[in-house]
């Protein structure tokens, strides 16, 4: 009989929680993406030793409460303002890295003018976008990146552009900017994808360091909650209706 | 030495906030304070003392702007006219909320809606009052010159740290477009990284091995916690209300009858005081300097000696229901002023104080 002693060996360690991750618990819902990309971050602030030389400027949305879960100095944004709090942090204090979190109805309806003038006057700050198409925290109301067809609370027979609009791609439109040097779509929903979205985490904030522009990292995200789903069966939607919209992989890369 | 210039408010003011060694300065134009961004733009400071200088793509943007620089502990502000103010009543509420210290300049103009370029008071409830949402004071002082448009930049950040809670500086367009003598300090330094860090241990700098995070919020999801903050805040703005008030008297010891007025209706009013006396009128001024913290004791002092007071204002009569506060229906109160960008000539305000206090 293995006794847990046994087990629990540096040699057999595969995974181990960053220690710029905090230790309260996540009020993130089992199969959120959120916590993934959470760790993600802690973990690169981690490998890049710039604890102590990073900003993170949370949303409103059900990141609000990012600032409890990784471990850096955080300033809580008005919902949709993010970027231009990251401008001011980032005009004045140059040598800090600077990010903004940011969920879509936060980056692509409320905070679209501070998005793309963020981008257009090429700040040099690295955002990271979870687009799940839906309000989460609100209760699952339509997003700016609700897909047509697509049910949510506030248009429940599915979103129709001419009542509702279209589902925006502002990702595509922030990389035809000339502020930004580095725009990548990437998601969490396998092994596989969670490491290319940290090789794009990395190189976002990295970025950084060459003073190029706006690095922008969208990570096509479930919310099982809102899409009424089981994390696995929100998956598989995501793979069947989201990525045909919002292909995976790198619009931009200078 | 103080050196000595003639200069419109709005120029002085961007002058000043350069030699008080302010870090940055986030704003969009706007009629009647563009010169505001104009002159800091043509000074070039971060060239020489290493200030930011940027024109924002809205009001909305440049007061988050100023809460994500105000959050680094540096000294930031910005300044607009009243339609922009109205837009940043959203980030101004937030700054309140987190406590945090920065400067915002409104050089009114005549509203309500995109009303006139002519300069207007009627802005003092936004300021004064709150404005945006939730429970919170912002600092208010009121200059009627454009020498203390320069000297209350130093003032509004002094005030600002101390308290750490945004401060305004509540002019007009007769102060921002006006030209006067001015006189200015020496230039000041900015703060060092260190000085900030020793002064400011709130800021998100960066967090250190030695310290937990630093967190700029104003969210406290649980009610007991909001209420908690709400109650820190009225202890602030208690101690702010018994601390900071300051006004300016003119010719009131043998007053029989009392002008109160802030800005430049203040400096007409002094006209209209010169007039009336030169008529054996006995009236004197009191000035405001700061509007929160509204001199309410001192205007209350002066039941026992007057017969009436006469607010004047450029706007419908706002400042009028604090100074009635202030005299707990003791003594007649009465509002005079113009409206919509007109101003009112000394003569009109010392006929007002013969027809609605002496006479009325």
């Amino acid at each position: 009989m293995i006794d847990i002693k046994d087990i629990v060996k540096p040699e057999n360690l595969v995974f181990k929680k960053s220690r710029v991750l905090t230790d309260n618990p996540m009020h993130y819902c089992p199969g959120c993406s959120h916590g993934v990309v959470h760790n993600l971050i802690a973990e690169i602030i981690e490998e890049m030793d710039i604890q102590d030389n990073v900003i993170g400027v949370a949303p409103v949305g059900c990141s609000v409460l990012a600032y409890n879960y990784i471990d850096i100095d955080w300033h809580e944004a008005a919902h949709g303002r993010a970027p231009a709090l990251a401008t001011g942090i980032k005009r004045l204090m140059p040598e800090k890295f600077v990010f903004t979190y940011q969920g879509d109805g936060d980056l692509a309806a409320i905070g679209t003018a501070e998005t793309i003038h963020a981008c257009n006057r090429g700040e040099n700050i690295t955002i990271v976008f979870i687009n799940n198409g839906i309000y989460g925290m609100t209760g699952g109301q339509m997003a700016p990146t609700t897909l047509e067809g697509m049910v949510a609370s506030t248009c429940p027979s599915g979103r129709e552009h001419a009542r509702d609009g279209y589902p925006i791609k502002i990702t595509e439109l922030l990389a035809q900017l000339p502020g930004t040097c580095y725009v990548t779509r990437q998601a969490v929903h396998t092994a596989g994808s969670v490491r290319k979205t940290k090789k794009a985490l990395r190189k976002a904030f990295e970025n950084q360091t060459r003073n190029r522009g706006t690095s922008i990292v969208e990570v096509v995200s479930t919310c099982n909650s809102g899409w009424k789903m089981s994390p696995v069966k929100a998956n598989d939607w995501m793979v069947e209706n989201m990525f045909p919209f919002y292909p995976l992989g790198d619009l931009k890369d200078e | 030495m103080r050196e000595l210039k003639l200069m419109k408010g709005n120029e002085a003011i961007a002058e000043a906030a350069i030699r008080y060694g302010v870090d940055g300065y986030f704003g969009y134009p706007i009629t009647p304070q563009s010169e505001v961004m104009e002159t800091l733009m043509a000074m070039r400071p971060w060239e020489t003392t290493g200030m930011v200088v940027l024109q924002a793509e809205s009001e909305v943007a440049s007061i988050n702007m100023l809460y994500g620089g105000a959050g680094s502990g540096k000294r930031v502000m910005t300044s607009s006219s009243s339609p922009g103010i109205s837009l940043m009543q959203e980030g101004i509420s937030y700054i309140a909320g987190a406590e945090l210290p920065c400067v915002i300049v409104n050089v009114v103009r005549g509203g309500p809606g995109l009303g006139t370029i002519q300069p207007s008071q009627s802005d003092y409830f936004q300021a004064v009052k709150g404005g945006g949402h939730g429970d919170y004071k912002l600092i208010v002082l009121a200059p009627s010159s454009v020498q203390e448009m320069v000297d209350f930049v130093g003032l509004a950040f002094d005030l600002a740290f101390k308290y750490r809670n945004p401060a305004m500086i509540l002019s007009d367009g007769v102060i921002g477009q006006m030209m006067e003598k001015v006189e200015f300090d020496e230039y000041k330094p900015r703060w060092t990284r260190e000085e900030i860090i020793a002064k400011n241990p709130w800021a998100a700098t960066g967090k250190p091995p030695t310290r937990e995070r630093n967190i700029i919020t104003s969210l406290h999801l649980q009610a007991v916690d909001q209420e908690k903050q709400n109650i820190k805040l009225q202890a602030k703005y208690k101690e702010i209300q018994e601390k900071e008030v300051r006004y300016e008297t003119y010719l009131c010891d043998d007053a029989e009858y009392l002008i109160v007025a802030f800005g430049s209706s203040a400096r007409i009013s002094k006209k209209s005081v010169e007039i009336a006396r030169e008529k054996g009128i006995k009236v004197g001024l009191l000035r405001p300097i700061t509007l929160f913290p509204f001199p309410y004791k001192e205007i209350g002092a002066y039941t026992d000696q007057v017969k009436g007071i006469l607010t004047v204002e450029m706007n419908a009569g706002q400042m009028v229901e604090d100074v009635r506060l202030a005299v707990e229906g003791k003594v007649k109160v009465e509002h005079y002023g113009r409206m919509g960008g007109m101003i009112s000539s000394p003569d009109e305000v010392e006929n007002a104080l013969e027809e609605l206090i002496i006479g009325g």
